[in-house]
């Protein structure tokens, strides 16, 4: 029986025995039933699968669970406070910026991350903070308005 | 079978709209409920829609060829009408009024005189029989208050707070997971393999099948990457040289078609004849190489075998057609085998969601009872998707003094673009069914016949050429695995007419958007040209090494009419092509839901720029190296340009389907624009940075 490994996810603690290797994008959906975080590659190439871990954006499809253990992991799940959107979430429901929704969870972390860092991102820093993540269906203009919208709004 | 209606009142005051079309993000769901709730003068929020299901939908196509709300809107529309009559109907009867007296006002039936009924009050589910058909009176759009109207998408407040709503979250218990391990490429059996001595997982082999089933994901993913590791193949596949791929095309034998109205025939294909009284000829050729779906969900599916009947969650464009398919190739009865729709991520086409539920079902066959769920990687998508298939085009065209074209020549030669799964005959389109013990082979392609389909879809352009020639060379035989791509020939047809365009139109001194002008008789056509030109600033002048280009085409000359300018940049040093902004007009004809049809249109043009510039399926002698998003680069955040569309609202006018129509203007406005900001022809997709520098040293 593996020892067990100690998560804090959306500020709840909880204790899984599974193989150390396994990645912890598995254990949030498999094992945690947190599925926001979506398999896109398994290759760290699309942000399908970003998480907050201590305020970064992460990739979680390669990341072995004992080494996000102990420390503080923020999933989609967890923006939501008591049935209230994220500004984020918001502005994305405000522009629409979405179509078949797939890479949404991932885009909205690392926009969290950016946004929790710089208040004010410029043009330049939005695209970086987005660089990794793919769409396929070409939301990107709309992602980028939603951006500037969430900024405005969380600058309030 | 349960029995239903199109459109019918469910629990709790809402109706239920059986969906024969699926939500792969083009906003489809919210469309229709929109349609039915117009016309049953409902608020939205009654509207419920039920996902295709093969043991409750209305047996239809495909959601494919941008027909859904031409399609099933017509349906959906007329059957909330027919509703709506038969419950004023039996109201009037039972209340003893004229019908005309009587309104239906969100789920309640108004009485003169100020009573009221319920909508549940009056239905009862036996009355699926007795709604009488194709008697209720659409609305006229002149009173339409939900049709027209943006409303937000109701699958979006799931998708940005929470997770589930895909088929990769589905979960059941007792669920196993399943992987396949694939042959190194297509054509190949399996000698040999370990075979894993560990609890908790088990093969399953038929033939040159090979996959692994257990409860726990990782173990089976883990064990499934080792005994891959251990298999032996026999490998027969020879790929032609990746540089040559075009020169092999034009090597093979083809059929060819004259195609006329947009239909190809039996004629016999004459000669090119240049005309007396030409100008200026010009000729060029124009290569659109293979091309991904590229799904970001790699493609997944859930399959249970219980009481000997197949049940399978599937994210296919065509549930009927695929429970079809599965029950040919597993010898089963259609009736025992329900194919349930679930969502996953755009696929823009026939990409791996049919194969994965052969995987699933051939899984789910040796373990009943048990549902397993197989879920491809990247590097299956990548490898065993169909991808779009590759052309060539030649064209020809001459111009009389006036600058008008009096002579127009369009050959274009490629392989199949569809292989979607049907049932019925000795092969079978599903991945797997070729390497089973028992081999089901993949079908013979054969040239497609209808009008703008396939390999000649848009190759007949919209323009009034007093002498035409398209021609569709079919050619059999592909060396990659192909099917239907978002769009089609339109692609690349639309690519090569709409750049020689402006090569006629450079070679008779005419500005482009007028000399596309003045071949139009289409009234439409005109005004999205003249819109996007004006939206765009066409004719204002830029710093040098920017430039603006056009392009055109009204989807299978009979859908949506679009017009794309593009604005770019071009670095001449590094080669690199920034697209500065995009700017679209659409005319859709009646617009269901605004904000959705720009969604498309402008998800349209961003993935055909990623097309234009950045995509190409890469393979060496054996195989497909073309397996994660590093060795298939596509456009990233720092590409993107602005974007702004203009619709023309028409209101009344048939709604026209558009969810493909921006794919072809694209990269010939791209092409267009770059010639107007160097001077340099780009015909060869994609327009790499090394196409691109060649092409400015080749030019000076």
């Amino acid at each position: 029986m593996p020892a067990p490994i100690h998560l804090r996810i959306n500020d709840e603690t909880h204790e899984v025995r599974c193989d150390p290797d396994t990645p912890l994008l598995t254990v949030l959906r498999n094992t945690l039933r947190l599925d926001a975080a979506r398999l896109g590659c398994g290759l760290e190439q699309c942000g399908a699968c970003k998480v907050l871990i201590d305020g970064e954006a992460v990739p979680s499809c390669m990341l072995r669970v004992e080494a996000a253990a102990d420390r503080s992991i923020t999933t989609l799940e967890g923006l939501t406070d008591d049935g209230s959107l994220h500004p984020i979430q918001q502005a994305f429901l405000d522009e629409q910026a979405a179509q078949c929704g797939f890479c949404t969870a991932g885009m909205i972390i690392a926009i969290k991350a950016l946004l929790d860092r710089v208040p004010h991102p410029s043009d330049a820093q939005i695209r970086e903070a987005l660089q990794v993540h793919v769409c396929r269906c070409g939301i990107h203009h709309r992602i980028l308005k939603a951006v500037r919208r969430a900024a405005e709004a969380m600058a309030r | 079978m349960t029995r239903v209606l199109p459109v019918m009142p469910g629990p709790d005051g809402t109706f239920l709209v059986y969906m024969n079309k699926i939500e792969i993000g083009q906003g489809v769901q919210t469309a229709i409920a929109q349609i039915a709730a117009e016309e049953l003068n409902a608020s939205f929020d009654r509207i419920r829609v039920v996902a295709p299901d093969t043991s409750m939908s209305l047996e239809g196509a495909s959601t494919t060829g941008s027909n859904s709300i031409q399609g099933l809107g017509r349906i959906i529309r007329q059957a909330a009408a027919d509703l709506r009559h038969h419950l004023l109907n039996v109201v009037a009867e039972a209340a003893k009024v004229p019908v005309e007296d009587l309104a239906l006002d969100d789920g309640v039936i108004l009485l003169p005189g100020g009573g009221s009924r319920r909508v549940e009050e009056v239905w009862s589910n036996d009355m699926v029989d007795t709604v009488e058909r194709d008697v209720g009176q659409p609305k006229p759009s002149s009173a339409y208050t939900i049709v027209g109207s943006s409303v937000p998408r109701t699958d979006l407040p799931g998708k940005v707070a929470e997770g589930g709503h895909f088929i990769q979250d589905l979960r059941r218990d007792d669920m196993l997971h399943g992987r396949v391990i694939r042959p190194p490429t297509y054509d190949a059996t399996l000698k040999s393999f370990d075979p894993p001595d560990v609890d908790g997982v088990r093969v399953i082999r038929d033939g040159s099948f090979l996959g692994l089933v257990g409860e726990d994901e990782q173990l089976v993913e883990r064990v499934a990457t080792e005994v891959a590791v251990t298999a032996t193949w026999d490998v027969r596949t020879r790929f032609p040289e990746f540089d040559h791929l075009y020169d092999h095309l034009l090597s093979q034998p083809d059929e060819a078609f004259l195609v006329v109205d947009g239909k190809p025939g039996d004629d016999p294909v004459p000669e090119i004849a240049e005309p007396e009284d030409a100008v200026k000829t010009i000729r060029a050729t124009f290569k659109r190489p293979y091309q991904m779906h590229g799904a970001l969900a790699p493609s997944a599916s859930m399959a249970v075998f219980e009481n000997d009947e197949l049940t399978v969650w599937s994210h296919s464009q065509g549930v009927f057609s695929l429970r079809g398919a599965l029950a040919q190739v597993l010898d089963l009865d259609p009736d025992a085998v329900r194919v349930i729709h679930a969502e996953s991520s755009g696929c823009y086409g026939h990409n791996g969601a049919d194969d994965v539920s052969l995987d699933a079902a051939l899984l789910a066959r040796a373990a009943p009872g048990r549902p397993v769920l197989v879920k491809w990687s990247r590097e299956d998508e990548h490898r065993w998707e169909p991808y779009g298939s590759c052309a060539v085009l030649k064209l020809q065209g001459s111009v009389d003094r006036s600058g008008t074209v009096i002579d127009w020549n369009h050959d274009v030669w490629s392989y199949t673009h569809s292989s979607r799964p049907r049932s019925g005959g000795d092969t079978s389109s599903l991945l797997a069914a070729r390497y089973l013990e028992h081999p089901v082979p993949p079908p013979v392609p054969r040239p497609g016949k209808g009008s703008h389909s396939g390999i000649h879809r848009n190759a007949d352009p919209l323009y009034a050429f007093s002498r035409r020639r398209v021609v569709k060379h079919f050619v059999r035989d592909s060396p990659l695995r192909v099917s239907a791509l978002r769009g089609l020939g339109a692609f690349a047809n639309v690519f090569a007419i709409e750049s020689f365009m402006d090569e006629l139109a450079l070679a008779a001194d005419i500005d482009a958007v007028d000399f596309r002008v003045r071949h139009l008789e289409d009234d439409r056509a005109v005004a999205v040209l003249r819109t996007v030109a004006e939206h765009a600033g066409w004719g204002t002048p830029l710093p040098s090494d920017e430039g603006r280009g056009i392009g055109f085409a009204q989807y299978k000359n009979e859908k949506a009419y679009v017009a794309v300018c593009a604005h770019v940049k071009v670095e001449r040093d590094t080669g690199r092509i920034r697209l500065l902004k995009m700017t679209i007009a659409g005319d859709v004809g009646q617009v269901i839901n605004p904000d959705g049809v720009k969604n498309q249109l402008e998800g349209g043009v961003i993935q055909a720029a990623s097309w234009t510039l950045w995509e190409e399926v890469t393979f060496n002698e054996h195989r497909i190296t073309s397996v994660d998003w590093e060795t298939y680069p596509v456009l990233r955040f720092e590409d993107v340009p602005e974007v702004e569309t203009v619709l023309i609202d028409r209101p009344g006018l048939p709604s026209l389907g558009c969810g493909e129509a921006t794919q072809g203007p694209t990269p010939a406005a791209i092409a267009n624009a770059v010639y107007d900001a160097v001077g340099v022809r780009l015909r060869q997709i994609p327009f790499t940075p090394e196409r691109v520098r060649s092409a400015i040293e080749n030019a000076s």
